[in-house]
């Protein structure tokens, strides 16, 4: 059985072709056309692997664009595919930390990557993929350098957590000589803290796995495992989870 | 060609009457009935008509006038409050217009800050409520807030109310709230008579009817021929759909939430919020001096404003296992404290009844659609 799972995010829409295991997967930017990006990134997938559309079984879709795409036989939430797409990255994970560009999610799961409960903040820039950048680009790093600071240097303390107001924090502290590598070190432990009393208020059951774009932050991780007490795991390809968990519910369609 | 279904008929037609209710008002105001505006569920409505006044519920539902009411108001405050105060400053809603006093009780703290600043448009009535429905002391001062009321109502119309009056108000009262219990128990049969948007229109209908001596007979025999078209199969709910249960703050600005749950498949049977279900259970005993049960009554009102408020929790475990629901979702206004810290212990209740639980917080725009659909959607797929 051929599957193929589509998220269609607000940034890049991913796709996944499966047979049980994954075949191919596709990356490309969303665009202003949800629909649009979707189709696209489902025709690279079939051209690719030479395949045409009468032999791909099943198709879900998921992301905020995934009601507009109309070639779907179902559209399932990011929750859900989330969390049964990290789960076949690793059976063992049970709680799920995922920090994208504009928000973050953390799901709790059962044995069977089903979803027990979750929590979303979607609302505000604070804490995500976005906060970063806007950080790094204000302490003149790539984003690469940001998140690979030395997390046992010395740590400048930043008291807001807003992308507004901690801008202004940054740009006072570094007026003051404080250096560029504490400052940012006390940003990602402002994040990893933020994220960690998300997970505490859901209770964290372990293993705990770290997705999206900002797990991609070595300093980061080694900062929420202080705050944690307990090891978090990491995952190459975890901007694919949620297309994944959706190839994963079409082949049981 | 659909074949017209009789519960649609019946639908249509209260859709077509849905702004009566304007009208209503505006001719009784011309023919000099006096008109008195209320916000909230404590108001004693048997009390007001007893005065030969219409008392017209105002709580905001509309999103327009909240920047204007932000130019008084803190911008972080719940978005029923401004949108009250704002309907009443840009004089856009028909019934505060014709308004010729406002009850208003002292609940939350942004709304009794935000009626301060209102009785500079009206004239205001404010009903001392106490923090708490236990003690005799809290008792006693309800009551005599209800004497003050009445004093008022008196002074302000040159009526005189009699115990007699008011027991008549009482038993119409009664009488439609049990016609509105049985409007909303449509929902405990399995699937649901009609869904829960449907529920939810015909009782906005019911709210801005002031005829009520015509309206509860209607309504009565509104829900009964629902019930013999369910009877002969007519069935407008999936078998499988989902059970939800909706409680937290008032809906009327948030309707959204609704049509969240019902598009993503599943059906409202109980609304726990103020113009739901809620406060019918509990009648006004028609048995006792009618000063004395209106006291029990009001007072008694589930309201998070209340410390503790453990009449809204009985209410709800209650409900939760008679409307038979598979989900409580809860709807927090933004800004709203007591409702928000009170979500921890209703996510324990219904938790301890082994059901899923998600509290959504909202206000009354329409930016949070794509998020609400998101989370609502994750939420009805975990059942
Ligand atoms: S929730 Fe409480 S304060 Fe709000 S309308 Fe109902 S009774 Fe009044
Ligand atoms: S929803 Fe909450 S904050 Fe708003 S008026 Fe009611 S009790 Fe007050």
């Amino acid at each position: 059985m051929l599957t193929i799972g589509v998220d269609i995010g607000s940034v890049g829409t991913k796709a996944v072709l499966f047979d049980g295991d994954i075949v191919d997967r596709h990356l490309e930017p969303t665009g202003w056309n949800p629909s649009e990006a979707g189709h696209r990134a489902m025709e690279s997938l079939l051209k690719r692997n030479s395949l045409s559309p009468g032999r791909i079984d099943c198709v879900v879709s998921t992301g905020y664009g995934r009601k507009s795409f109309a070639e779907v036989d179902k559209a399932v939430t990011e929750i859900t595919c989330h969390a049964r797409g990290a789960h076949f990255m690793d059976p063992e994970v049970r709680t799920v930390l995922d920090i994208g560009g504009q928000d973050s999610k953390v799901i709790v799961l059962d044995d069977h990557g089903r979803v027990l409960d979750f929590m979303m903040n979607d609302k505000c820039a604070a804490g995500t993929g976005r906060f970063l950048q806007v950080m790094a680009t204000l302490l003149e790093y790539s984003i690469e350098e940001f998140g690979a600071v030395d997390p046992d240097g010395e740590m400048q303390k930043i008291s807001s957590m807003c992308t507004v107001f901690a801008e202004s924090e940054v740009v006072s502290h570094l007026a003051k000589g404080v250096s560029k590598n504490a400052v940012a070190l006390g940003l990602l432990e402002s994040v990893a803290v933020r994220a960690s009393s998300m997970l505490g208020r859901l209770g964290i059951k372990p293993v705990v796995g770290f997705t999206g774009g900002v797990s991609r932050c070595p300093s980061l991780v080694s900062l929420l495992e202080g705050q944690l007490n307990c090891d978090v795991r990491t995952y190459g390809d975890s901007h694919y989870a949620g297309a994944l968990g959706s190839a994963l519910i079409a082949s049981e369609l | 060609m659909k074949r017209v279904s009789r519960i649609d008929e019946l639908l249509a037609d209260v859709e077509a009457h849905l702004k009566d209710g304007v009208l209503q008002v505006k001719e009784a105001s011309e023919k000099g009935r006096p008109i008195v505006g209320t916000y909230c569920t404590f108001a004693p409505w048997e009390l007001i008509t007893a005065a030969g006044a219409i008392p017209a519920t105002l709580c905001a539902r509309g999103e327009d006038p909240i920047t204007a009411a932000e130019e008084h108001l803190p911008r972080n405050l719940c978005p029923l409050i401004k949108s009250s105060y704002g309907y009443a400053l840009t004089d856009k809603c028909p019934y505060f217009h014709f308004c010729d006093m406002v009850i208003a009780e002292s609940t939350c703290d942004g709304k009794k800050k935000m009626y301060e600043l209102m009785s500079r448009m009206k004239p205001l009535h404010l009903m001392m409520l106490p923090q708490t429905a236990e003690g005799d002391g809290s008792r006693s001062a309800w009551r005599a807030e209800l004497d003050r009321l009445k004093d008022g109502l008196e002074r302000a119309f040159d009526v005189s109310i009699d115990d007699g009056a008011i027991s008549e108000r009482i038993s119409l009262r009664n009488r439609e709230r049990l016609a509105l219990k049985s409007l909303w128990e449509l929902s405990m049969m399995d699937p649901p008579a009609i869904t829960g948007k449907e529920q939810y229109l015909i009782s906005e209908y019911c709210e801005f009817h002031f005829h009520k001596e015509e309206l509860v007979p209607w309504l009565e025999n509104l829900v009964s021929q629902i019930r013999e078209a369910y009877d002969l199969g007519e069935r407008r709910v999936g078998k499988d759909a989902p059970r939800i249960l909706i409680t937290g703050c008032p809906l009327g600005g948030a309707q959204k939430v609704i049509h969240a749950i019902e598009d993503a498949g599943a059906v409202v049977v109980c609304y726990e919020n103020c113009g739901g279900v809620k406060e019918l259970g509990f009648l006004v005993d028609e048995d006792r001096p009618p000063m004395e049960a209106l006291t029990d009554k009001y007072l008694n009102v589930g309201c998070s404003v209340m410390t503790p408020n453990t009449s809204r929790m009985d209410n709800l475990k209650n409900l939760i296992e008679s409307y038979n629901v598979d989900g409580v979702v809860e709807v927090v206004l933004q800004a709203c404290h007591t409702y928000a810290v009170e979500t921890y212990e209703v996510r324990e209740l219904v938790r301890s009844t082994g059901r899923p639980y998600m509290s959504v917080e909202t206000d009354y725009s329409k930016s949070d659609i794509g998020q609400l659909a998101t989370r609502i959607g994750a939420f009805l797929e975990m059942l």
